[in-house]
């Protein structure tokens, strides 16, 4: 490996730029975009230097937009709400409800305990529409439809399975025999998995949640088909945005830059187990 | 079972037997999930139904009418041909541009290091906004990529407005995306196979080729299947990128299994229809996932022994 040719060095070089420049250009395009105004957009060729702008981010934040035919309502910020209320609500209910169960799974082999975790497991394969469709009808007659209660509880849909199975692996890594030791000091087995298991295992809740996060704030089709315009999130918010008349072009940049940034911060935060948590727990990093 | 003897000698009120304890803590899980079940369990009446919501009087059972009418309707096989079209091409590409990045960033260094964290980048945007950033780089007017394709002598190149290039458009999005997640399954691989074996055979003077075709790639064939189910299970599914970039058009160019379902749902109203069709992809699905399952039960347990 250490006897790499002057030419084989150059090659890999030129192949790993590309791969760069493939990979980061539209981020860095967009994000560009986002400073610009619609005449230095709409320029050809178009512009690398440009007078910067905030004017996009402001119109964003006030929800005001100036046109030429008037002032332009945009719901934007409230789109950027509902993404943060329905991720973070997701995410801590699938908490509550999956860490128990995970510990379950890891600790107790009972009676159809491996089919419950695969039928759960396979609700991460399944088309969603499948599910979806028939769920439009049922909550538009429980009075679900367009309620945060409903779109958080099929958000359980993608947040579940991932953290029980992520968090499974963790639990399975802490030797029971810890365990034993503390309750055969006499403690009952809650207080054991809230002074033992709990704690040794919190990294990994950490980062499943912030995983499960990441998939609730990117998901698009489960608001797309149950939420209207005051319920739905940034993914689906943006692209009604584009279709809207009079929206310019640098506006739904900066939209698109501000529903981005928080996963790809999250991200960068939780890198270290993206590999395991992108895997259900299959490969570690 | 020490543990639960001792248990019992402590005095207390309340105590969930121990034979009970593990569904307790599982129900409520559980509970969330049944109200999930029910819907896939219409979807299996519906798709067994003349159902349309414009003309609710007529619903009845027509039994197996929705499917067997699939067999002589063009729209069921171009939606077939286009959905295994768009998830062969994806996986294929993804799969060898993944190895070869992985391949690139294997040695650790503070530069393939920084590297692969940036490339997560694209996994991380939501696929429905990643099209739409790709629909304002190809946009006809100001488009960054239209402006690129034209010096290369593409005048007037339509991306995903013509129906020659639709596909490679969001082929192109998916790419973007995906790619990223094949490579770090693989990086992860391919950094956590045993040094003995590259070291023996860069001692014996064995060409690269022969070490690759034969040490690298039979040992890395458990994370590449895994990663590749994966991709292949969600990629015959796409939904976000193709309906966010152009709702399946132009025409019925890219109406994939769920863009299709959705439309006919959404636009036409046939809920029988949109009902056989997702109930035809979850059989795909179904069967895909029970191969990937034992391998990915294979690569998981291994994982653990390692830890």
């Amino acid at each position: 490996m250490e006897h790499t040719s002057l030419l084989e060095r150059v090659l890999r070089g030129i192949a790993l730029t590309l791969v760069v420049i493939f990979f980061m250009f539209p981020i860095v395009w967009i994000f560009m975009m986002s400073f610009q105004t619609n005449e230095t957009i709409l320029r050809i060729p178009p512009q690398l230097v440009f007078e910067p702008t905030l004017a996009n981010y402001t119109a964003l934040i006030t929800g005001k937009l100036e046109t030429a035919s008037g002032t332009l309502d945009i719901a934007f910020m409230r789109n950027l709400w509902n993404s943060v209320f329905l991720s973070v609500t997701s995410v801590a209910v699938a908490l509550l409800l999956g860490v128990p169960a995970a510990y379950a799974f890891a600790r107790h082999k009972f009676r159809g305990s491996e089919d419950i975790a695969f039928t759960l497991l396979s609700f991460r394969f399944a088309p969603a529409l499948l599910v979806l469709l028939p769920l439009t009808l049922y909550f538009q007659k429980l009075g679900l439809a367009n309620t945060y209660f409903g779109l958080i509880w099929v958000y359980q849909l993608i947040c579940l399975p991932l953290i029980l199975w992520i968090v499974r692996g963790y639990f399975e890594d802490i030797p029971a025999d810890i365990e034993y030791a503390y309750r055969i000091g006499g403690h009952s087995w809650f207080a054991t998995f809230r002074k033992i298991a709990l704690p040794l295992a919190g990294p990994g809740i950490a980062a499943a949640g912030l995983l499960a996060f990441i998939f609730a704030w990117n998901n698009f089709v489960f608001a797309l088909v149950l939420a209207s315009a005051d319920k739905q999130p940034v993914t689906v918010g943006a692209l009604a945005f584009i279709t809207s008349s009079g929206i310019q072009y640098g506006q739904i940049s900066a939209a698109i830059v501000l529903s981005i940034t928080p996963t790809l911060a999250l991200a960068l935060y939780a890198q270290r187990y993206l590999v395991e948590g992108l895997s259900l727990g299959a490969v570690k990093g | 079972m020490t543990a639960a003897t001792v248990q019992r000698a402590r005095p207390s009120g309340f105590r969930i037997s121990k034979r009970a304890l593990p569904y307790l803590l599982s129900l409520p899980a559980l509970l969330v999930c049944i109200g999930i079940l029910i819907p896939f369990l219409t979807s299996v009446v519906y798709s067994f139904q003349r159902y349309r919501l414009s003309q609710p009087w007529a619903r009845q059972f027509n039994w197996g009418d929705n499917y067997i009418s699939f067999f002589t309707d063009p729209k069921f096989w171009n939606t077939l041909q286009v959905s295994l079209l768009y998830a062969g091409i994806t996986v294929v590409l993804e799969l060898l541009l993944g190895l070869a990045i992985a391949m690139l960033l294997q040695k650790r260094s503070t530069l393939n290091n920084f590297i692969s964290i940036m490339l997560l980048m694209p996994l991380m945007t939501a696929p429905a906004l990643a099209a739409l950033m790709w629909k304002l780089m190809t946009n006809p007017g100001f488009g960054v990529l239209s402006y690129l394709a034209s010096l290369i002598g593409l005048q007037d190149f339509r991306w995903a407005s013509s129906p020659s290039t639709a596909l490679l458009t969001v082929v192109l999005v998916d790419i973007w995306v995906y790619t990223p997640f094949i490579m770090i399954l693989l990086l992860a691989g391919l950094r956590s196979l045993p040094t003995q074996p590259f070291e023996a055979a860069a001692l014996d003077g064995v060409p690269r080729s022969f070490v690759f075709f034969r040490i690298t790639l039979p040992m890395l064939t458990p994370y590449i299947l895994t990663a590749t189910l994966f991709r292949l299970l969600d990629s015959i599914q796409q939904f976000d990128i193709i309906y966010a970039m152009t709702q399946g058009g132009p025409g019925d160019t890219l109406t994939v299994f769920q863009v299709e379902a959705y439309l006919n749902f959404f636009q036409s109203t046939n809920v029988g229809r949109s009902a056989a069709l997702m109930i035809i992809l979850w059989a795909i699905t179904y069967f895909l996932s029970n191969i990937f399952i034992k391998n990915w039960l294979r690569l998981r347990e291994r994982a653990r022994g390692q830890a």
